[in-house]
């Protein structure tokens, strides 16, 4: 009886303390809305951290400069903004706790993120059915803001990406003949693949190889697929892939002896690409939202700001983020409320001269923006050209 | 048919690349019995090491492999001191769990943003790459892929011969047949261990070394995870335990893999997985296993 | 005349009060979302666990691929209840009886699934031993895992959405005593007897007339058919699930709350499922350093209790009767 009594003191202890630390600060609900939250969705962690990192820099701008004008009206006082950023570390999984975390546990009004196309596919549903607001920044799937009337974004689609290297190559490459090795377990890299494909045969092109990796966060060796490549003699490698795995296809494709040009996507844009790939990606091509070089005063202020607060240059991804949040906030404060649906129609009909490019939402809440086509020179990128849709 | 012989290049490359791996984590556990979870991470270390070695002093390439097998060796030494020594007469799976704890401990730890940080970063050409391609039959391998022959069939060499013709490795085999009855026959059963943590996890600094050779690039600190448990695998496809059978394994491993990944993506991620189950079903102790636990 | 013995019930008692205390705390809205889908894992956590003890624990073999089960439950159900409430009604049921009636069907088909793979996986890998076994378990895990990952109708690489969350507190709280009652009950039985005696000396155990063979493949399967249930629970609170959710990763996890909280012991197991999945959400306010703490403690508990924070006793409600006693 004494051994029963001492076991169930121990179990009633730990009872006591769940209740305990259930009750304790971690856990309990937010406090009244002091200030209005918003949520930072991004992959901070993983193949993608740079992409996370500079959304979140970006997007950090576009709030200080909310806060430094007071912040936002609502129903008469002003409130400060507080942006709270969760790392999804790349995966859909990891977005979809941190989002409910997000929207139940710190009550964020709306919600800035993902950039990856796979993580705002898990997490679009979510915001749906809560009513919450959703801005991705970098998502170029097509089929992100199908998910609902409350999912917007600021940059284009893959299917506008796609046909825009597509006519590079053909028309100003004036190449025939391209291969495509992309990420079959990611939609973002498999429907700019398929997009590509689609335009570039239609302009008479021929897809001479088609070769498909599983998960790039995992593939660090691509020689199966790339001997099969060479074997079909492509004049062109497109590599619709995010930058650690674009950069190193390219040094094995070298490696293999395939020295013909290749190109990508807005998964592209990051220093490290350079920094992997080398030599080998030199003289590599992709399509972006953004050129740093634009000589536009609205982009060359954003990089004035951007360089004095974080002493780096600002890439696609962190412009794209100021672009998303700034309009988010201006929604805000033209609906003058915190309700999802305020802010849903608010945004619906806003206009804004952004960073990269005039932003206004069509019937789908996708922007119709341009694109520029960027070139690595010397470890650096090179704007060539902009091409509207 | 080149194409085929490419692919079979391309195959042997890899599997040499796993073999590296699946020799440290061989001799430990032929040794104590534990699957050293934490090996991949030592591995992860070595490459950072050698990374981090190369860009900041510039120093040659022999002394960067022997810097990354110092501080693997020392961190491998330190972990089983710390970690699984207490352990050792406890249940198997305690100290399964606490190498599982390790392992996840230098994966998080060097994720941290003052240590190594959790982005990709570029190795840096230690030895400059080339390409050799004999224009006839249109085949290409790389100067990094004989040296990372050299340097397998030189270890395997090597610790073939320490294992079967020094004292040491008597001693080894020893401690591996019956750790009680060694001790009492007056060998330090500790020290012994000890040099064979110390020795299998230089393997995986060397290891280490040559995989950011051969890719050029540190994906982040979670990156032994894959090529670790292919590794594993593949030691125990060829019997685990047994150090010719780690190699044996891991170009079994390497070659179909690469053929399966020419067929279909897919293909290739599982059937390293479905060989496993083949051969352990055939033969239940791995290709060159033997129920006795001595290596061949 | 039979006097009403308290001490009989009290366990039931203990159990509903238990139960109305978190029911009042979440209507009441003390019990945000967040906190009451970390109850219900931790529910779910306590039926794996305590199912992979039946195998790792009380049958002394050690299979690394518990992951897969629990994915082929969550795939099954969610499969039927999507596409097959899609072909009845064009949306997903309501919360009516109906569409209760009809989720409980889901989940436990996708139990019955899980079942039978872990009977054709269990006849021909049971022969293997130690370390073999659990390499084989884990790459029937990834095999597992492979396969749903290429197959297009379960959503392949991207996963599946949508799915109904038809998952809530009552049917978390009913199915783990539920669960928890019966597989003690099992291990109370000669059943459970003839396991252990496979754990403590299999050879012996042959000896003494106990088909080995026979015994582990039943463990083996039942244990599954736990785990693909509460993976059809699962697959019904996250809404989404992905193959890259159920690696061996996740089987490790399992094992790290059986392994922690004691193998031998059901109140191991459910003392380190609850104790485990609580902490890294406790930890969360430790951002990056989050995981590098757990793994440490990790670490650290074993070192100091290599048999599991609570090592072989069993708590009181869970303890067998004694033969002869009443109470």
């Amino acid at each position: 009886m004494g051994e029963r009594w001492s076991l169930m003191k121990k179990f009633l202890i730990g009872v006591v303390v769940f209740l305990l630390v259930i009750s304790s600060p971690t856990f309990v609900a937010a406090q009244k809305a002091k200030e209005i939250r918003i949520g930072g969705i991004f992959p901070m962690t993983g193949g993608s951290a740079t992409f996370g990192k500079s959304s979140k820099e970006g997007m950090q701008i576009a709030v200080d400069e909310f806060n430094n004008k007071g912040g936002i009206a609502i129903a008469g006082s002003k409130l400060l903004i507080k942006a709270i950023y969760d790392d999804t570390a790349g995966q859909p999984l990891q977005a979809v706790n941190v989002c409910r975390k997000q929207i139940d546990q710190d009550r964020v009004v709306a919600i800035v993120g993902e950039v990856m196309s796979k993580n705002s596919l898990a997490i679009a549903p979510i915001c749906q059915s809560k009513g919450i607001v959703m801005i991705s920044p970098a998502s170029t799937n097509p089929q992100v803001t199908q998910k609902g009337d409350y999912i917007f974004r600021v940059c284009f689609l893959d299917s506008f990406q796609g046909i825009v290297m597509a006519r590079y190559v053909y028309d100003n490459l004036k190449l025939k003949k391209a291969a495509i090795l992309y990420d079959n377990a990611n939609d973002y890299n498999k429907g700019l693949a398929s997009f590509f494909a689609e335009e570039f045969k239609r302009l008479g092109g021929q897809i001479v190889s088609s070769e498909a990796f599983t998960d790039e966060e995992k593939t660090v060796d691509f020689k199966a697929q790339l001997t099969t490549i060479k074997a079909n003699k492509p004049e062109f490698l497109y590599l619709p892939n995010y930058y650690a795995a674009s950069a190193l296809i390219t040094k094995q494709a070298r490696e293999l002896g395939l020295n013909v040009p290749a190109g990508g996507g807005d998964g592209w844009d990051s220093p490290r690409l350079a920094e992997i790939g080398g030599k080998d990606v030199e003289g590599g091509v992709f399509s972006n939202h953004f050129s740093k070089d634009d000589p536009s005063p609205k982009v060359q202020g954003f990089v004035k700001k951007y360089r004095g607060k974080y002493n780096s240059d600002p890439d696609a991804l962190a412009s794209l983020a100021y672009d998303a949040a700034f309009i988010l906030l201006s929604a805000i404060e033209k609906a003058g409320s915190l309700k999802g649906a305020d802010i849903r129609d608010a945004l619906k009909t806003m206009k804004f001269d952004g960073v990269t490019g005039k932003i206004s939402f069509d019937q789908n809440r996708n922007p119709v923006k341009s694109a520029v086509i960027l070139q690595i020179k010397n470890g650096k990128q090179q704007y060539i050209v902009t091409v509207s849709p | 048919m080149e194409y085929l012989v490419q692919q079979l290049i391309n195959g042997i490359q890899l599997g040499t690349v796993y073999a590296l791996i699946a020799l440290g984590y061989t001799m430990v556990y032929g040794i104590i019995r534990l699957i050293n979870f934490a090996h991949a991470d030592i591995f992860m270390i070595g490459v950072y090491t050698a990374l981090f070695t190369a860009t900041a002093y510039r120093i040659p390439f022999p002394l960067v492999i022997l810097i990354s097998m110092a501080v693997c060796a020392v961190l491998g030494v330190t972990i089983e001191k710390l970690a699984y020594k207490p352990l050792r007469h406890k249940p198997k799976l305690s100290a399964l769990i606490t190498a599982l704890g390790v392992s996840l401990f230098l994966e998080n730890f060097c994720a941290l943003p003052f240590v190594f940080g959790p982005d990709p970063r570029s190795f840096p050409e230690l030895i400059p790459i080339k390409a050799y391609t004999w224009e006839r039959y249109n085949l290409t391998v790389t100067n990094i892929f004989l040296i990372n022959l050299l340097v397998v069939a030189v270890l395997l060499l090597g610790l073939f011969y320490m294992v079967h013709y020094t004292m040491i490795g008597k001693k080894m085999r020893a401690v591996s047949y019956d750790k009680i009855t060694t001790s009492q026959m007056g060998i330090n059963v500790d020290r012994i261990i000890s040099f064979t943590f110390l020795v299998g996890t230089a393997l995986a600094g060397a290891s280490g070394v040559l995989y950011g050779l051969t890719y050029a690039s540190a994906q982040s600190p979670y990156m032994g995870i894959w090529p670790g448990w292919k590794a594993f695998i593949a030691a125990v496809i060829g019997g685990i335990g047994n150090i010719p059978g780690a190699v044996v394994g891991s170009y079994l491993m390497g070659i179909s893999e690469v053929y399966a990944t020419s067929v279909s993506s897919d293909l290739g991620f599982g059937i390293a997985f479905a060989i496993l189950i083949l051969v352990l079903i055939v033969r239940p102790t791995g290709l060159l296993g033997k129920k006795t636990y001595e290596k061949v | 005349m039979r006097r009403f013995n308290i001490k009989r019930h009290i366990t039931f008692l203990c159990l509903l009060l238990a139960y109305v205390i978190v029911i009042a705390i979440y209507r009441v809205g003390l019990l945000s979302s967040y906190l009451a889908q970390m109850l219900m894992l931790v529910g779910i956590n306590i039926i794996m666990t305590v199912s992979l003890g039946m195998i790792n624990g009380f049958t002394g073999q050690f299979s690394i691929g518990h992951g897969g089960f629990m994915a082929v439950g969550a795939y099954t159900s969610a499969f039927f209840t999507t596409i097959i409430f899609q072909l009845m009604g064009g949306e997903p049921p309501g919360k009516t009886v109906w569409g209760y009636a009809l989720f409980f069907t889901a989940i436990l088909i996708g139990g019955g699934f899980a079942a039978i793979t872990g009977f054709l996986i269990g006849l021909p890998t049971l022969r293997l031993k130690g370390d073999y076994l659990a390499i084989v378990t884990m790459a029937f895990g990834e095999v597992i895992r492979t396969i749903i990952r290429v197959s297009e109708p379960l959503g392949g690489p991207r996963g599946v959405s949508g799915i109904p969350a038809m998952t809530n507190i009552t049917i978390v709280f009913l199915s783990t005593v539920g669960s928890v009652w019966l597989m003690r009950n099992f291990l109370a039985s000669t059943y459970g007897r003839a396991s252990r005696a496979i754990r403590d000396n299999e050879i012996a155990a042959e000896i003494m007339g106990v088909n080995t063979t026979r015994q582990k493949t039943l463990v083996f399967t039942i244990a599954a058919l736990f785990a693909g249930y509460s993976g059809g629970l699962y697959a019904h609170i996250l809404q989404f699930l992905h193959p890259d959710d159920f690696t061996f990763m996740k089987s490790l996890d399992y094992l790290i709350y059986l392994y922690i909280g004691g193998a031998n012991s059901i109140s191991g197991a459910i003392t380190g499922a609850v104790i485990f999945t609580i902490i890294p959400e406790l930890f969360r306010g430790f951002q990056m350093w989050r995981m590098v703490l757990y793994s440490i403690l990790l670490v650290a508990v074993m070192i100091f209790r290599p048999n599991g924070i609570i090592g072989e006793r069993e708590f009181w409600f869970i303890q067998q009767r004694k033969a002869g006693t009443q109470a």
